[in-house]
């Protein structure tokens, strides 16, 4: 085994950009003034709005390794197990393939590589052709990369439908997905996916649609084949127990990053993130009366066009510290969250309106005060500021008055990166 | 606490096709009592959303039901559609799997909640209606500014949390969730799973959990029943259908599904059968590892192995 990688990727960003219309765009501009002093130049962010879906990340898979990409929907892993094989286009990055880089390579100085890289998807019964036979679904790959003789193409056929289990697999030949259960189709693509002989197999969900009692063997398939030809598998999943089962190592993927990376074993025994360890919490386990001390993330994973500042995960995050990228945006969602008790919310309404006329622009956040004495709104709003996340009160900055607005300002984030701990990579302020 | 708030007996629901009916539920027995959550486990294809329907009234026409479905003393199978209706949603709810497909896109969460209550309570004042509406999405953590807002400016996760908040919000004495986590993410399963917990204290509703999802089952259900091809396999506590199942069903069930734990991976051989014609006799015979020829020819019965913990296998006493 060499130990140069099949697959290397460094700084992957895809983003994908959403469709304004140029007056939309003009719109916001205006609007952009009329509501604020200091709007001469408005954010790009505002102006082209880009879904963030894969935002900066770097992995190596190494030849027969199994690397999982693990996450909720959401979190990017899709797309980048997608743009890693230039079926989407990569945003910004590399992508070294067998050591060659292919980020920018044209569609047909591609397709030398294509058999060497392959895709299987979550869900079998739309990948194959209900039109096609089993046999030529998996025979196609073989025709159009490699050779032209029939015979020749369906006895290889025959052999990799044997190995992936299609068994009578003469019989299966000239069967129709139709014909076949779940757990076959899933074979059929797998064979389908094998017969080049490739050494990267994007799997994305490969058992997700699979009932339990024939998951098992789809994953003990994965794993003989990866040791009989050496193929190396990008594994995405959402199902962390899976991930444990087949993984070598895990990369745990939150709105487009990578926040911890390292050995599987290493992650599962001690995770070192919040988010993985809150990941690890929320796993239903099937042992009954076992009580679990967790603490489970407020709220859901927020939108990934504007992506939270500093930490991603901070919002959500239980040892979040003030160094961890709070913002005007925190401050909004502390507001609305006082909303659902009735007291507070009579309170905060008269005292400083209503929730919706705040604009916060990354680490600060204003309102503007009519009819009330802004001086009021300001010392209000400290009143209320302390029983807020002790991690967000403390990385506030200011709460003042700027001529006719009440302003509140958050201190600038730590910067954040990789680092090294125990083995493997976190991205995380506590270490 | 023993008190009986649904009562099946020989309970047999038939989809007529063209080739012949669709045995979805065949002769099936069960108890729920007043406070407890009950799971259905299985297979896709089992018969348990079957079950599901059949409880709350919304199977197809000509659907073909027999047997007896007792609710809080009433008969549920001779009810008219207007009757069930009336049932529905005030006695009993539903909590479906995809929220997002359950609510009119075109309607705010205020019309939703407004048209639920004033089918059922039309006496109630609109003031007073909206008021249970606050205070409903209020228990499910979300602030009543948002009843002006339409079903797409809400996460999913939010979503499940209004459907939750509807179906509870006149009370029910029994609820049904049928898959109410599966199009969610860990997270926000265990804060919905969380919440349904939190329900069944404050309300002392019955809870009908359909899942095939062996962890939220051991998490959330007090007892359960295990699904095969439209029969019971095995019905106890919890505590012994998992630590000590009896039907080589649920053993092989439970050994094949992959949680942290897991060490080694084991699948049961074979296919699910079609319920168009199930198997002779017991219907897990041609995949079970144990079969003797009385397995091809005989049903099984459901026999009390143990105090409340039942199981459909001619050779249940092996398994003790």
């Amino acid at each position: 085994m060499t130990d140069a990688p099949i697959l290397e990727v460094a700084d992957l960003k895809v983003h994908f950009p959403i469709k304004t219309s140029a007056i939309q765009a003009m719109g916001q501009k205006v609007l952009h003034r009329l509501q604020g002093s200091r709007a001469a130049v408005l954010d790009d962010r505002l102006l082209h709005p880009r879904v963030h879906a894969v935002d900066g990340v770097s992995f190596q898979v190494g030849p027969a390794e199994i690397l999982g990409l693990v996450g909720e929907s959401g979190c990017g892993k899709t797309t980048t197990g997608r743009s890693v094989l230039r079926l989407l286009e990569p945003t910004d990055g590399k992508i070294v393939f067998e050591g060659e880089d292919i980020t920018h390579r044209k569609e047909d100085a591609l397709r030398p590589f294509r058999r060497r890289m392959q895709i299987v998807f979550q869900d079998p019964h739309a990948a194959l052709n209900p039109g096609m036979t089993i046999g030529q679904a998996i025979m196609d790959a073989l025709l159009l990369h490699e050779t032209h003789d029939l015979a020749k193409a369906k006895d290889a056929t025959l052999r990799v439908m044997d190995e992936v289990g299609l068994t009578p697999a003469e019989d299966l030949f000239s069967k129709y997905p139709v014909d076949l259960s779940g757990g076959q189709k899933q074979r059929a693509v797998l064979a389908r996916a094998i017969i080049l002989r490739p050494s990267l197999l994007v799997a994305d969900e490969p058992v997700a649609m699979l009932d339990m009692s024939i998951r098992a063997r789809i994953l003990e398939l994965l794993l003989q084949l990866r040791n009989r030809y050496g193929i190396a598998y990008l594994f995405i999943t959402h199902d962390l127990a899976t991930a444990k089962f087949v993984c070598d190592r895990i990369a745990i993927m939150y709105l487009g990053r990578i926040v911890e990376m390292g050995p599987t074993e290493a992650i599962f025994r001690d995770p070192k993130h919040p988010y993985t360890r809150a990941l690890l919490a929320a796993i239903p386990i099937p042992q009954p009366g076992l009580v679990r001390e967790r603490t489970l993330p407020h709220g859901e994973v927020p939108d990934a066009i504007f992506p939270p500042a500093g930490c991603r995960f901070h919002p959500r995050c239980p040892v979040a510290l003030p160094t961890c990228g709070w913002e005007g945006h925190d401050f909004v969602e502390y507001l609305d969250q006082r909303r659902l008790h009735p007291k507070q919310a009579a309170a905060d309404e008269a005292a400083i309106g209503e929730a919706e006329g705040w604009r916060s622009d990354l680490f600060e956040v204003r309102r503007r005060v009519h009819g009330q004495d802004p001086a009021a709104v300001a010392s209000y709003v400290r009143s209320i500021l302390p029983q807020a996340t002790e991690a967000m009160v403390k990385a506030v900055v200011s709460v003042e008055v700027v001529e006719d607005e009440v302003v509140v300002r958050f201190r600038n984030p730590d910067p954040l990166l990789p680092k090294n701990v125990e083995g493997r990579l976190v991205e995380c302020l506590l270490y | 606490m023993n008190e009986t708030i649904l009562e099946a007996r020989g309970l047999k629901v038939h989809y007529p096709t063209k080739r012949g009916p669709i045995h979805a539920v065949d002769g099936v027995d069960f108890d729920l009592r007043v406070g407890e959550t009950l799971g259905v486990v299985g297979e896709t294809g089992c018969g348990k959303s079957t079950l599901g329907k059949s409880i709350l009234g919304l199977l197809p026409p000509r659907t073909q039901v027999d047997g007896s479905l007792r609710f809080r003393e009433r008969e549920l199978l001779n009810l008219r559609p207007a009757e069930f209706r009336k049932l529905r949603g005030e006695e009993m709810a539903l909590i479906f799997q995809d929220p997002m497909t359950r609510l009119d896109p075109l309607m705010t969460i205020r019309d939703h909640f407004l048209e639920t209550i004033h089918v059922h309570r039309p006496d109630l004042s609109k003031a007073t209606a909206i008021e249970l509406a606050a205070e409903a999405l209020r228990s499910m953590g979300i602030p009543r500014s948002r009843l002006n807002h339409y079903p797409h400016e809400f996460s999913g996760g939010m979503r499940q949390r209004i459907m939750i908040a509807m179906a509870v919000v006149l009370k029910p004495k029994l609820l049904v969730a049928d898959e109410p986590t599966t199009a969610l993410d860990v997270i926000v399963e265990a804060q919905i799973l969380d919440i349904l917990r939190d329900l069944k204290r404050a309300y002392g509703m019955s809870l009908i959990l359909i899942t095939h999802n062996l962890g939220i089952v051991a998490e959330v259900c007090d007892r359960t029943i295990v699904m095969y091809a439209g029969k019971f396999a095995e019905l106890g506590s919890v505590n012994d259908v998992f630590n000590t199942p009896i039907h080589p069903y649920t053993q092989g069930l439970l050994a094949s599904t992959i949680h942290l734990e897991t060490k080694e991976l084991r699948s049961i051989d074979g296919l699910p059968p079609s319920l168009l014609s199930p198997p002779s006799g017991c219907r897990f015979h041609p995949r079970c590892t144990y079969a003797k020829e009385v397995c091809a020819t005989d049903e099984p019965a459901m026999v009390e192995y143990r105090p409340g913990h039942f199981a459909a296998c001619h050779f249940g006493r092996d398994f003790l």
